[in-house]
């Protein structure tokens, strides 16, 4: 394995990491809100969440280059805050990895809190816990399976995240040159014993990932995929 | 009866003609051109082509995994030469069939020479990337020729493909960068934006090699295909589309 590879699995890793932190401290409160409400807002929410899984990735990293370059709206607005733009930088991948893996983290956040129901916080409530303390002590403990299974899936998806990162990256070592991206160069120029290394890899890490997510928690089974 | 007769005797001629159809692979830099030379091809000698276009790579892969191409179009000499050496080819059928030039380009307008190059007042500079694209090599050839290669080194964001580096670029992420002429000539001049068209001196000629494939070995379509490349017609529609020929 060359220092190449090694340099873009760490990079990986790193971004994958960051990128589970920020889905779970984002999608918890989305999560607990699109689980309990009532709003008419919750049907087109749920949907606007859910458009990664349906959309290839390269029309999320192509809108992604455009919106958030110097020309478009976002980029105007970082550029104005002296951030400079997003595109071909790590902070630009994980923004854009955020949005690629958000289903993945959002929905068994949802699904978990959905099946506690009103009856323990009803209980909770009755025993004057604040709506605070009935979150912490109540519902996160029920819904830790749920956390898992984000966690393990947001992860596991942004690790495998191509066409996104490949549009936005710009294929900077130590930057934005991740595994996939560095399996694809290797492929394309037709080094493959170096592909089937890093490849290999890839589906044994993927396969462990999956196993311990079902071995961890039997109610996922089948239920996703990643 | 009379116009029966007729369609027999056309049926017949038809089939004398022997119209046949050859599979091509093409990389992708040379796809406005191949859809205008084989349109005139098949006019020409009422054989059909079906092209499909990916990067040299993928094709390579593809070609040694039993895609069924007949004639490659490569956007580069050693992947040709690579088949032929793995006896995928027919011997003796590889040539030069255009040569592609680059383009320092930039969205903007206003840019006439390698002057924003020297002055630096840029943060990103997109090109394809070296390792997989003879595009790149050549711009690599090019500032080191210029002696800023160091200086525009740290500013490099490399594109998968041609196609993605004009992405870049057209998009504005990328404030300068290179494309091949053909993705920018519009009737013989820079369409959009502006460029300054990199003199050949700069660097090593981006030969693209064609080859006749194994699977096309006693196809008449296809070496009718490979001789009309050849010819004058074909290659001022080359011409047009920015490669020397």
């Amino acid at each position: 394995m060359s220092d190449g590879d090694l340099t873009a699995i760490l990079l990986t890793l790193r971004l994958a990491s960051l990128t589970t932190v920020i889905l779970l401290v984002l999608c918890t409160p989305l999560a607990w809100w699109l689980a309990r409400t009532a709003s008419r807002w919750k049907a087109p929410i749920g949907a606007v969440v859910a458009l990664p899984l349906v959309l290839p990735p390269t029309v999320l990293g192509f809108y992604l280059l455009v919106t958030l370059g110097p020309q478009g709206p976002v980029g105007q607005i970082t550029q104005s805050l002296g951030l400079g733009v997003l595109p071909f930088s790590f902070a630009g991948l994980v923004v854009a990895s955020v949005l690629y893996s958000l289903p993945f983290v959002v929905q068994p956040l949802q699904q978990a809190f959905a099946a506690i129901g009103n009856g323990p916080l009803e209980a909770a409530a009755t025993l004057r816990a604040s709506p605070l303390d009935t979150f912490v002590h109540v519902v996160l403990p029920l819904a830790r399976p749920g956390f898992i299974t984000a966690a393990i899936l947001g992860f596991a998806h942004t690790v495998g995240e191509f066409g996104v990162v490949l549009m936005i990256g710009g294929n900077i070592p130590n930057k934005t040159r991740v595994i996939s991206v560095q399996i694809y160069d290797h492929v394309e120029a037709m080094d493959y014993a170096a592909a089937h290394w890093l490849s290999g890899g890839l589906v044994l890490f993927s396969f462990l990932v999956l196993l311990a997510l079902y071995a961890l928690n039997p109610a996922a089974r089948g239920n996703y995929r990643g | 009866m009379r116009r029966l007769l007729t369609l027999i005797i056309l049926l017949i001629a038809a089939l004398e003609t022997h119209a046949e159809s050859t599979s091509v692979a093409v990389a992708v830099n040379f796809t406005a051109p191949m859809q205008k030379l084989a349109a005139e091809f098949e006019k020409e000698t009422g054989h059909t082509v079906a092209a499909s276009f990916a990067s040299t790579g993928k094709l390579y892969a593809q070609i040694r995994n039993g895609a069924p191409f007949e004639v490659l179009l490569a956007a580069d000499d050693e992947t040709p030469a690579k088949l032929e050496k793995e006896a995928a080819t027919v011997a003796g059928s590889r040539y030069t069939y255009a040569s592609g030039r680059i383009v320092l380009w930039s969205a903007k307008p206003g840019l006439v020479d390698e002057s924003p190059l020297k002055a630096g007042d840029f943060r990103h500079f997109a090109l394809p990337n070296p390792r997989l694209a003879p595009y790149g090599v050549a711009a690599v050839e090019m500032l080191t020729a210029l002696k800023l290669i160091d200086a525009v080194q740290a500013k490099f964001v490399l594109a998968e493909n041609l196609a993605q580096s004009y992405q870049y670029i057209a998009t504005g992420n990328a404030e300068l960068g290179i494309v091949a002429l053909s993705q920018v000539i519009k009737e013989g001049r820079i369409g959009e934006g502006s460029g300054w068209i990199v003199p050949a001196t700069l660097h090593q000629p981006i030969r693209q090699d064609a080859v006749l494939l194994s699977a096309g070995r006693g196809n008449p379509a296809a070496d009718a295909f490979l001789t009309f490349l050849k010819s004058t017609k074909a290659k001022a529609v080359m011409r047009a589309y920015g490669y020397d020929v």
